[in-house]
């Protein structure tokens, strides 16, 4: 439904950014957190925390039974029901509330399944190469030319009565191909590396190198294809749901939008019912796409924001900034940490200082 | 030349992937389909519809797998998708056929707009990093994270209704008759245009994305920073040396995503009633009409299939490299 929004594969051939981690160890210390210091990380991931905050605690605090039936039909929000109440007088608060658990616990299950399937097809056609590397990359482009959503429309329509575990592994069998490809691409640039060259000449086993010494390096576009995995997961599901198309019993977002529209809660302009939940599943989805971007930006400083792009040197002038820089925020260690400039692209004068792939 | 055959022989690989899958999705349903559906259509049913019917469900249990699977090709190659249930007893390929140029007009024509148009900012937005353009991207994030079907809703809600422009369902005036006369096709273009508005506030943003990053990247090269030392103007590039580069992805990643694009109009259809495949890939769910179903399923899945070999054929276009003889 949304394009991938992970640019890692297009940022990485022929740089290799994350490859190249030289932390001065005195710097260790204080680059640990670095990943939480990004603006957008640590939106996505407080988000997110409410998220699951609320998938845990969420049947424990709805006011009401999310089934129950009450006298008070399609009424707008009051202080008896916060998000007003649906054609039956059922609480929407409580619907919302209750269907959080079984949206993360599909989106996260979902996640997981596929990102062990493209760890595992990934990774080893990208390390065994020949015909291990052409059968699986048959394999994994078919999956990614056939168009998921009407395949898994399909196949749990056709499976009677799927719940949510059948809902979550179909999604996860059918949306890991994006992430084997990525994985792949990126296995294939690390083996011909000089330490893992090393690794085989010292007599490593195939299983200690993939193990030990490629999927170290991989950890970001692992982590960055499970999040758009659930992405994906999170919105397949709520469309199911909104088809009426999975297990009645469980709420979920998708079933609540599915009965405003299908008893014309859009025509009583009875907006308490539907904008909830769509805004639920839009806040969910920036925040994780939020943290997908702290992951980019991490892995490929090139990606962040350049800031202010009118900068007052040290000399007093004031310099555009061109693309093709990247500028240093903080000022640098009076004992030149600020190394060379491997793209090159130096002319703006010798206050401005680019560094790459810190 | 090579390279186009290599990508042909992968379509074809993989059109025959999913004919076969589609072989044995029916055979997950429990129970036995056809029965219930002769006993709801007593008499009406020819003893060669029903035969049709056996083969395509695989329940007859005289025959094997195999010679199911080659009754199945055979019947594919004259065409037969079997019968659809909902409209008994109209074959699933008619109703297919009547459907299919909606979807076909609706998805074509808002996913080139939304390349477009994605592509355009994407390369302002990564040139002029820093400016005010980044501010647009949380916005783009947000908006690309709505599902495609709550924005048709809430498009619904907002701007149609009784005594507004823009009709909130169907994909023509009811009493037309489909032709290409000045009345029918002003009152589809009408009935297209919020659909379709739909589609591009959803998609644009992920072109826009992924552009401004491939331009990011591309603008770092050493190649960009000899073509601003020659003294070019900005504008050449920006156009000619930057973004001419950084399309090459863009162009792969668009046949990727239009998988994911024809899932979401599927959606949006359904919500607008609009009658192409969607809409009737959700009444053959909501009836559970399989053999419906599995040939919407079909005919999507090779419609994706020679957009992704026109998108080849582009990128052949664009990229010398591709191109090279022998």
């Amino acid at each position: 439904m949304t394009i991938p929004t992970s640019s890692i594969d297009q940022v990485i051939p022929g740089q290799g950014a994350m490859a190249q981690p030289e932390i001065a160890p005195g710097r260790a210390r204080r680059r640990r957190f670095r990943f939480f210091a990004n603006a957008k990380s640590s939106i996505g991931l407080a988000l997110l925390g409410i998220y699951v905050l609320f998938a845990v605690i969420g049947p424990w605090v709805a006011p009401y039974d999310p089934s129950a039936r009450s006298s008070e039909l399609v009424q707008p929000p009051s202080s008896a029901h916060w998000l007003g109440t649906t054609h039956l007088g059922q609480d929407v608060l409580s619907q919302l509330l209750v269907g959080t658990r079984g949206v993360m616990v599909v989106g996260l299950t979902a996640g997981v399944v596929a990102t062990v399937l493209s760890v595992l097809i990934g990774v080893t056609a990208g390390y065994l190469g020949g015909p291990w590397d052409d059968g699986l990359s048959a394999l994994s482009n078919v999956f990614l030319v056939i168009p998921a959503l009407p395949l898994i429309i399909i196949l749990t329509s056709t499976i009677n009565n799927a719940g949510d575990s059948v809902v979550a592994l179909v999604i996860g069998l059918t949306s890991w191909a994006w992430g084997a490809r990525v994985l792949r691409a990126q296995t294939l640039s690390l083996r011909r590396r000089e330490y893992i060259e090393a690794a085989r000449a010292t007599g490593e086993t195939t299983w200690r190198i993939i193990g030990f010494e490629i999927m170290p390096n991989l950890t970001a576009i692992i982590a960055s294809g499970f999040i758009g995995t659930v992405i994906f997961a999170v919105m397949s599901e709520i469309t199911l749901a909104f088809i009426g198309i999975s297990s009645s019993g469980t709420w979920n977002w998708g079933e609540i939008l599915f009965w405003a529209q299908s008893e014309q809660g859009l025509a009583q302009g009875a907006w308490w019912w539907f904008v909830p939940a769509g805004l639920a599943i839009a806040i969910l989805g920036t925040a994780l796409s939020l943290v997908n971007f702290g992951i980019d930006e991490f892995v490929s400083p090139r990606l962040r924001n350049a800031g202010k792009t009118r900068v007052k040197t040290a000399s007093g002038q004031t310099v555009r900034m061109r693309v093709g820089f990247t500028p240093v925020l903080a000022r640098p260690p009076s004992g030149g940490a600020a190394g060379g400039d491997p793209d090159g692209g130096d002319t703006g004068g010798d206050t401005i200082v680019a560094e790459a792939a810190r | 030349m090579k390279h186009l055959l290599q990508r042909v022989l992968f379509y074809l690989f993989t059109a025959w992937a999913a004919i076969t899958v589609n072989f044995f999705i029916p055979r997950l349903i429990p129970g036995d389909p056809v029965q219930a559906l002769i006993a709801r259509y007593k008499g009406q049913m020819s003893s060669d519809a029903i035969a049709s019917l056996y083969v395509l469900f695989g329940i007859d249990k005289h025959a094997s797998l195999w010679s199911d699977y080659l009754k199945y090709w055979k019947q594919l190659a004259h065409g037969d998708l079997g019968l659809s249930f909902t409209s008994f007893p109209t074959p699933v390929s008619e109703i297919i056929a009547s459907s299919l140029p909606w979807t076909l007009a609706l998805v074509g024509i808002t996913t080139i707009i939304s390349f477009l148009l994605g592509t355009g900012l994407g390369v302002i937005a990564g040139w002029r990093r820093g400016s005010w353009v980044d501010g647009l991207l949380p916005v783009t994030t947000f908006l690309s994270s709505i599902p495609y079907f709550w924005l048709g809703l809430v498009a619904i809600a907002l701007l149609a209704g009784p005594g507004s422009y823009f009709p909130s369902s169907g994909g023509y005036e009811p009493g037309l008759v489909p032709a290409f006369d000045s009345y029918f096709l002003s009152s589809a273009i009408q009935h297209s245009i919020l659909p379709a508005l739909t589609i591009l506030i959803s998609s644009v943003s992920g072109w826009i994305l992924s552009m401004r990053n491939m331009m990011v990247t591309v603008a770092a090269e050493d190649y960009i920073t000899v073509a601003h030392a020659k003294g070019l103007p900005e504008r050449r590039v920006a156009l000619s040396y930057a973004a001419r580069n950084a399309l090459l992805p863009n162009v792969s990643g668009f046949a990727l995503a239009l998988g994911f694009i024809v899932g979401g109009t599927l959606l949006v259809e359904i919500v607008f009633s609009y009658p192409g495949l969607g809409f009737q890939l959700f009444r053959a769910v909501g009836a559970k009409d399989y053999p419906l179903m599995q040939g919407i399923f079909l005919v999507i899945t090779i419609s994706v299939l020679v957009a992704n070999l026109l998108a080849d054929v582009a990128y052949l276009m664009l990229d010398p490299r591709t191109r090279k003889e022998g």
